[in-house]
C-alpha cells in the first residue's frame, strides 16, 4: 500500500518540478527550457521499473532476499547489472566529453577504468562469491575475530559509500538541471525518493533489475549513436578522424596524448587506484553474492568487462562524433554561437547534443531519461551496500554478535537505507557549489588502500592476523585521505589553499597509501604471536578449502 | 560430513597441487593485464610521439588509437580466456577432488 502513496506523491513532485521549473527565471545559461519529451520518457522508466519493484517487494522477505536477491541471479544478467552499477552518467558524458576536448586523452581516461576487472575475475570473483554471504567483510573477517575487522569494514565502505554518493548526487543535481529544466533541489529530492523507493521495497532484487534495464537502455542508446555517426563516414574511422581533426581547434593534437598525464608517477598511482580499487568498491563486490555460485561469479566478471569495455569503445567514437557533428552547427550547440564559449549547458553536455543531432528531440530524450535512469541505478546499489554494512557488519555481527534474526535485521537495513537516503539528498544539496571532481577518485583511492588489502590478504596469506588486517587496513583507509587532502585538486582547488602550495605533489595517493597498508598488515601480522594469532593461522587451512572448492558456501537459497 | 570431506580433501596432496596450479595461472593473467595497461600509460607518459605517430603516409589515424581500441579488446579476451578455463578444466578438476574426499 505504501508504494502506491510514494508513486502518487512523486508524480505530484515531478510535475511541480517541470511547472516550476518552466515559470523560472530564463535568463539562467545553466538550465535548459523545461523537456517534456525526456521527462514523458523518463516517467515510462520511472513507471516501468516502480512496477518491478512492487514485484520485487512481494519477494523480498528475508534479509538474503534484501542483500543478494536470495542468490538467485544469473550470470549473464549479473554481469549486465555491474556493468550497469559501473558505468555511471559520470563515466558517459565526462568520458564522451573528455574525446570532445581532447580526442585521444579521452581513451588514455576510459581505459583506466577498465583495468580493475581482469584482477577481480582472476583473484577476487570465485573466493568471494564461496566465502561471502552478504557483505565483503563477510570475506574479509572469515577467520577472523568479528569485531575489529567488521568495525574497519563498515567505517571503510560507508566512507567510500559516502564519497561515491556525493560526487554522484550532485553531478545528478547538476545534470537533471541542465536536462530536465528542473531546480536542483527538486532533482535531488527526486533520485533520493525514487532511489529509496527501489532499495526500500524491492531490496537487491528491485536493484538488480533497474541496472539491468538501465544497462541495456545505456548500451542500445550509445550503440544507436556510434553507428550514426559511424554511418555518416561510411562506417570508416579514417574518414571520421580525418572530418574531426580538420574542424577541431586543436587540430591534429587530438589524435595523440595530451595533458593528461603529467608525470610517471601519478600516471603509476592513478593506474594502481583504478586497478585495484575497483576490486575494493562495497557496491562492486556486493554484487558477487547475487549469483548461486562460483561459476556464476566467473561469468558475471566476464559480461561486465565485455559490456564495460565495448562501452568505452562506444564513447571514444561519440566523442569524435560529437566533434564532426556539433562544430560546425556552433549557432544550435554553442552558448549564444560561438565556439570559444564552449558547449551549452558545459564540456559534459556533448555527448547529449549529438543525441538531438543524429536522432532529433525523440532521441534526445531517450538519452536524457537513460542519464537520469544511470544516476538512479548508481545510488541505489551504492545506498544498498552502505545499509548493508550498516545492518549485517555492525548491528548483526558487532552489537548482535551474529545473534540478530533475519526479521530485526531486515529492520535494521530498512530504516538504514531511509537515513542513507535522506543524508544523500541533504549532503547532494550541501556541496551543489562545491568541487567534488576528486571524490570519485577518492573513493577509488581509500577502496585499494582501505579494503582490497585487507581482503586480498587475508584470504591469500596464511599469516595475517585480525592485528596485522585492522592495523594495515586504517592506515591505508587514513593516509589516502590525508594525502588526498594535500594534494591539488582539495588543497588549492577545495580549500582554496594558494596556487603550488598542496604538500602531496601527486594526483593520486594510492603508490603510497597502498602500499603502506600492505607493509603494514605484514609487518603487524608477523609481529603478533597472540594466541588469537595462532588460532588464526590455524584456521587457514579450512578457508582455504571453502574459498578455493567452494564446499559449505552459502548456498543460492540456502539463507 | 561437510568436516570428514574437508578433512579428507586438506589430507589429499593434489588439492593443494591444483591450488597452486589455478593461483599460477590467476597471477599470469593478472601480470599480462597489467603488463597491457602499465605498457600503455607509461608509453603515453615517456613517448607521447610514438602514440601520435600516424599508422601510414597521409593518414589521419595514429598508432595511438588501434594500440588504445587493442588494450580494451584484449582484457576482454583475457577474462573469458581465464573464465572458461576456470570454468571448465579447473572446476572439473576441483568436483575430482571433492568427489574423491566424498567417498
Amino acid at each position: 500500500m505504501r508504494i502506491q502513496h510514494f508513486i502518487a506523491a512523486l508524480a505530484a513532485l515531478l510535475v511541480a518540478g517541470g511547472a516550476f521549473a518552466a515559470g523560472a527565471d530564463l535568463g539562467s545559461t545553466t538550465k535548459q527550457a523545461t523537456n517534456w519529451i525526456a521527462i514523458s520518457m523518463f516517467a515510462i522508466f520511472v513507471g516501468g521499473t516502480l512496477y518491478i519493484t512492487k514485484w520485487a517487494a512481494s519477494k523480498t522477505k528475508s534479509a538474503a532476499d534484501f542483500y543478494t536477491a536470495g542468490g538467485g541471479i544469473t550470470g549473464f544478467q549479473n554481469g549486465l547489472a555491474i556493468a550497469g552499477d559501473y558505468m555511471s552518467a559520470a563515466s558517459f558524458l565526462g568520458i564522451s566529453g573528455l574525446v570532445f576536448a581532447n580526442g585521444f586523452d579521452g581513451l588514455i581516461f576510459s581505459i583506466g577504468w577498465l583495468v580493475g576487472w581482469p584482477i577481480i575475475t582472476f583473484l577476487m570473483a570465485e573466493r568471494l562469491r564461496n566465502l561471502g554471504k552478504f557483505t565483503f567483510a563477510d570475506v574479509a573477517s572469515y577467520r577472523f575475530a568479528q569485531t575489529p575487522v567488521r568495525v574497519f569494514s563498515a567505517t571503510s565502505s560507508l566512507v567510500v559509500v559516502a564519497f561515491y554518493m556525493i560526487a554522484q548526487m550532485v553531478g545528478a543535481g547538476q545534470l537533471i538541471k541542465i536536462l530536465f529544466g528542473m531546480e536542483y533541489i527538486y532533482a535531488e529530492i527526486l533520485v533520493g525518493s525514487i532511489m529509496m523507493m527501489y532499495v526500500l521495497f524491492g531490496g537487491m532484487t528491485a536493484t538488480t533489475w533497474v541496472q539491468i534495464i538501465k544497462a541495456v537502455m545505456l548500451l542500445a542508446g550509445a550503440t544507436f549513436m556510434a553507428i550514426s555517426v559511424l554511418l555518416q563516414f561510411g562506417f570508416s574511422p579514417e574518414a571520421l578522424f580525418t572530418k574531426a581533426v580538420e574542424v577541431h581547434a586543436k587540430k591534429d593534437a587530438i589524435m595523440g596524448p595530451g595533458a593528461l598525464i603529467k608525470d610517471p608517477i601519478s600516471a603509476i598511482s592513478v593506474g594502481m587506484a583504478l586497478m585495484f580499487g575497483t576490486a575494493g568498491l562495497p557496491h562492486i563486490l556486493m554484487r558477487f553474492f547475487t549469483v548461486p555460485n562460483a561459476k556464476e561469479a566467473r561469468k558475471s566478471v566476464a559480461w561486465a568487462t565485455t559490456w564495460i569495455g565495448y562501452f568505452y569503445i562506444l564513447t571514444f567514437i561519440i566523442g569524435f562524433g560529437a566533434i564532426t557533428n556539433l562544430i560546425p552547427n556552433p549557432l544550435e550547440f554553442f552558448v549564444d554561437g560561438e565556439l570559444a564559449k564552449g558547449l551549452k549547458g558545459g564540456g559534459n553536455m556533448a555527448a547529449v547534443h549529438l543525441s538531438k543531432a543524429v536522432g532529433g528531440d525523440l532521441f534526445l530524450g531517450f538519452i536524457s531519461a537513460v542519464a537520469f535512469a544511470t544516476i538512479l541505478a548508481v545510488v541505489a546499489g551504492l545506498t544498498l551496500s552502505g545499509a548493508s554494512a550498516v545492518s549485517h557488519d555492525l548491528y548483526a555481527s558487532v552489537i548482535k554478535k551474529g545473534k540478530a534474526n533475519s526479521a530485526d535485521e531486515l529492520r535494521v537495513s530498512k530504516i538504514t537505507t531511509l537515513c542513507l537516503g535522506v543524508l544523500a539528498v541533504v549532503l547532494g544539496i550541501a556541496f551543489e557549489k562545491q568541487n567534488v571532481a576528486y571524490m570519485v577518485m577518492l573513493a577509488f583511492v581509500i577502496a585499494c588502500s582501505g579494503n582490497f588489502p585487507v581482503l586480498f590478504m587475508s584470504v591469500l596469506w596464511k599469516n595475517c592476523t585480525t592485528r596485522g588486517a585492522v592495523a594495515g587496513g586504517f592506515v591505508g583507509l587514513i593516509l589516502a585521505v590525508v594525502c588526498t587532502i594535500g594534494s591539488a585538486s582539495v588543497w588549492e582547488a577545495v580549500i582554496g589553499n594558494p596556487k603550488g602550495s598542496a604538500w602531496f605533489p601527486y594526483n593520486s595517493a594510492a603508490i603510497f597509501s597502498m602500499t603502506a597498508a600492505f607493509v603494514t598488515i605484514w609487518l603487524v601480522s608477523i609481529l603478533d604471536n597472540s594466541a588469537q594469532a595462532k588460532k588464526e593461522r590455524a584456521l587457514y587451512a579450512d578457508q582455504q578449502i571453502r574459498s578455493e572448492t567452494g564446499i559449505g558456501a552459502a548456498g543460492a537459497s540456502g539463507h | 560430513m561437510t568436516k570428514q570431506i574437508t578433512d579428507n580433501i586438506a589430507a589429499n596432496p593434489r588439492f593443494l597441487q591444483f591450488v597452486a596450479k589455478r593461483n599460477a595461472y590467476g597471477i599470469i593473467m593478472t601480470v599480462l593485464g597489467a603488463m597491457a595497461y602499465y605498457g600503455f600509460i607509461l608509453a603515453v607518459a615517456f613517448n607521447p610521439q610514438f602514440m601520435a605517430t600516424k599508422m601510414g603516409e597521409g593518414m589521419t589515424t595514429s598508432i595511438g588509437v588501434p594500440i588504445g581500441v587493442g588494450v580494451i579488446v584484449f582484457t576482454i579476451i583475457l577474462t573469458w580466456v581465464y573464465v572458461r578455463r576456470a570454468n571448465g578444466e579447473f572446476d572439473d578438476e576441483a568436483a575430482e577432488i571433492i568427489h574423491g574426499a566424498s567417498k
